[in-house]
């Protein structure tokens, strides 16, 4: 076993991705029979809580927006070589972006509110991974150890604020006022039902059309532009970029600040869509749930979206579990994605090689290299 | 006299605060001087947490409470080294899954054996905590302040995995740098090449330096659960595995500075927690949070090479692969 083992296409994307989450999910049925539950009565209930109503549905599509969002932010990094650990941090400083411009800009109109939140929630999760960024293009300091530093730096500061300086006054939570109506963000049963369908009223709203078109935004960035291919070539081989004329630390520096921006935008559906104020802590682990999907999606958008909804369905029937099953509470989704991680992630090469041996010794052998 | 209690309570906060972090920093030194990132800091604590606090509260037994927490976290370590060093997967994701399930799964597994909302049992019968040892005439010390408080409260009145941890530094300084294993393992960190080259095994070096890591982790943990505190709580590491990681950065990966990074976050610590709401002459009250968020700016100043220089082991990170 020298490389890792080449595979075809379907493979990489389809089969392998699901045999490592079945492994996961395998597992997962094990503890939950550990703990004395049926693993089948479990799926079935989670299946049931997620995908099973309307209301279930629209909670995991609410759920997917924020993962769309971050796992967006660490494949974008991921392309450039690099491990961006920050987008809890990002999110949540960028989501104090996109905060503030509701907070101040309320009573204008909703079209006017909408790109300004949205540059804004961008620019404050770009400034958050800005430094990082550029002590790693500059000084080589590691980003994943100063990402992690981020996320407590950033968390400190966010705390101090919401305490401090923006909590309501007369109130004992640390939370803002709520946003005026005119920066909400429209919920999609409203917009259904301007069109006479009727869908159950979930938190589930527009920010997960705007993280669609992240999607299709980072598709045509990383693999239909320039800039998108210089990040690729400083991803794969640094030595190289720099014989092709790309100068490293600008592409380093550029692929971060598009992460925290995509990362920054994950306000636009908690915050604006769902919360309607900042509250503390409100990416609530969507930052790292974001590396599980972009392992997961294969750093692809297509394979990020899939994998998003796929966390959010976790989510939502995990939170059904818990009401369900009283020996089983929201933890064991964590659990289940901690599962994920480790199979789609760290231990992608255990089923790669049995898988690309079986697939050798099934082709006829002139067809090979 | 007031000033000079508050001063000496603070400083023995400070060593309280500061053992478990410098056992998960000595731990994070093993794997990290052989080349593996121990960003599983975090999860192998909580998981030994929670499994000292349950063993100790169904047996009774502090030592067995130990054994239960270094088993775990060995078994821990062992999954990361399994799928850094042996499958050669990314050691960054290898350590966020373990850190992920453990989070999950000590509170699964608590609701499921004691019902109490992922919480263990309250340990208050003896012998199911490490508590504090008192030395000789500590109690009568007390009364003369300069020598004697200092004796009351810093050396004597800790538990025994305090003044282990305290051993532990100039035992790890030992081994590094006086043993014929710490020179391997110092070199299997910088060019595992030349080690394999010299018929010294990486995979061999690597794993015993994730045990050691788990060995010590497992007593880190054990500390939080049934030392420090009474029981387990959901996400009591609350960072701690990553502030020893910042910790141990900030010593550069080196055992006596390390100890001084550890005392010195400690502190930044048991100073917030004694400046909560406290004016200050000058500059008023300081916001907690800034002061808990110095060990963090101060790692990424030492980073970014603005206050010395960290110096990271050169092969840090990188699977080893014997035929390339």
């Amino acid at each position: 076993m020298s490389a890792p083992a080449k595979l075809p296409r379907w493979t990489e994307f389809g089969l392998l991705p699901a045999i490592n989450l079945v492994a996961a999910l395998l597992l997962s049925g094990v503890i939950v029979k550990l703990i004395g539950e049926s693993p089948w009565a479990a799926l079935k209930l989670m299946l049931d809580g997620s995908l099973g109503s309307q209301d279930g549905i629209g909670y995991t599509l609410y759920y997917a927006t924020n993962f769309i969002f971050t796992g967006l932010a660490v494949a974008v990094a991921y392309h450039a070589g690099l491990f961006n650990i920050g987008a809890e941090g990002q999110a949540y400083v960028g989501g104090l972006g996109a905060g503030l411009v509701c907070l101040g800009l309320g009573d204008w109109p909703f079209w006017a509110v909408l790109p300004l939140a949205v540059a804004a929630g961008a620019v404050f999760g770009a400034a958050w991974a800005f430094i990082p960024a550029w002590l790693q293009a500059k000084r080589g300091s590691h980003i994943v150890i100063t990402t992690i530093m981020f996320n407590f730096i950033g968390s400190a500061l966010m705390t101090y604020l919401l305490v401090n300086v923006l909590i309501k006054p007369g109130q004992q939570s640390p939370e803002t006022r709520e946003f005026a109506p005119n920066a909400f963000m429209p919920a999609i049963h409203e917009l259904l039902a301007k069109v006479g369908i009727t869908f159950a009223p979930t938190p589930f709203n527009f920010a997960f059309v705007l993280a669609l078109a992240a999607a299709a935004f980072v598709w045509v960035f990383v693999w239909r532009t320039r800039w998108g291919y210089a990040l690729r070539v400083v991803g794969e081989n640094p030595a190289a970029a720099v014989y092709a004329g790309i100068r490293p630390p600008r592409v380093i520096v550029g692929a971060m600040l598009l992460s925290g921006a995509l990362a920054g935008c994950l306000g636009l559906n908690e915050l604006m869509g769902s919360q309607h104020r900042i509250v503390i802590d409100f990416p609530g682990g969507a930052g790292f749930v974001g590396i599980a999907v972009a392992l997961m999606g294969r750093n692809h958008p297509v394979g990020i979206v899939i994998a998003a909804v796929l966390f959010g369905a976790l989510a939502q029937g995990g939170s059904q579990l818990s009401f369900d099953m009283p020996k089983i509470n929201r933890d064991m989704v964590v659990v289940i994605q901690g599962l994920v991680i480790l199979f789609c992630g760290a231990l992608e090469n255990l089923f790669r090689a049995p898988l690309a041996l079986l697939l050798a010794r099934r082709r006829k052998p002139d067809a090979g290299d | 006299m007031e000033t000079y209690t508050l001063i000496v309570l603070t400083l023995a906060a400070t060593i309280r605060v500061a053992a478990p972090l410098l056992l998960a920093a000595l731990a994070g030194m093993f794997s990290e001087r052989s080349g593996v990132i121990d960003l599983g800091l975090e999860g192998k604590m909580l998981g030994a947490a929670f499994a000292a606090a349950a063993v100790s509260a169904v047996t009774g037994s502090a030592w067995a409470g130990l054994g239960a927490g270094i088993a775990t976290a060995v078994a821990l370590a062992g999954l990361i080294a399994f799928a850094c060093v042996t499958m050669r997967g990314n050691q960054v994701v290898a350590a966020m899954a373990v850190n992920f399930i453990v989070a999950g799964l000590g509170p699964t597994l608590g609701l499921a054996w004691f019902g109490l909302g992922g919480q263990t049992p309250q340990l208050d019968a003896p012998g199911q905590r490490f508590t504090a040892i008192v030395w000789p005439w500590a109690e009568r010390a007390r009364e003369t302040p300069l020598p004697g408080l200092l004796y009351a409260e810093l050396l004597s009145g800790h538990n025994l995995i305090v003044y282990f941890a305290a051993a532990l530094v100039p035992a790890s300084a030992w081994v590094f740098y006086r043993t014929r294993f710490g020179l391997r393992l110092r070199a299997v960190g910088e060019n595992p090449l030349a080690v394999d080259t010299a018929g010294i095994s990486v995979v061999g070096l690597r794993y015993q330096a994730v045990v050691i890591s788990g060995v010590l982790c497992g007593v880190a943990g054990t500390y939080l659960s049934i030392a420090a505190s009474a029981g387990f709580v959901r996400d009591m590491t609350a960072g701690k595995g990553y502030l020893a990681l910042a910790a141990l950065i900030f010593g550069k990966w080196k055992p006596w500075p390390t100890l001084g990074a550890c005392l010195l976050f400690a502190f930044t610590d048991a100073l917030a927690a004694r400046l909560q709401g406290v004016a200050l002459p000058l500059v008023g009250a300081i916001p907690v949070q800034f002061i808990l968020a110095l060990p963090y700016v101060l790692t990424v100043l030492l980073l970014a090479g603005f206050v010395g220089k960290a110096e990271a082991p050169k092969a840090i990170g990188v699977p080893y692969a014997k035929e390339k």
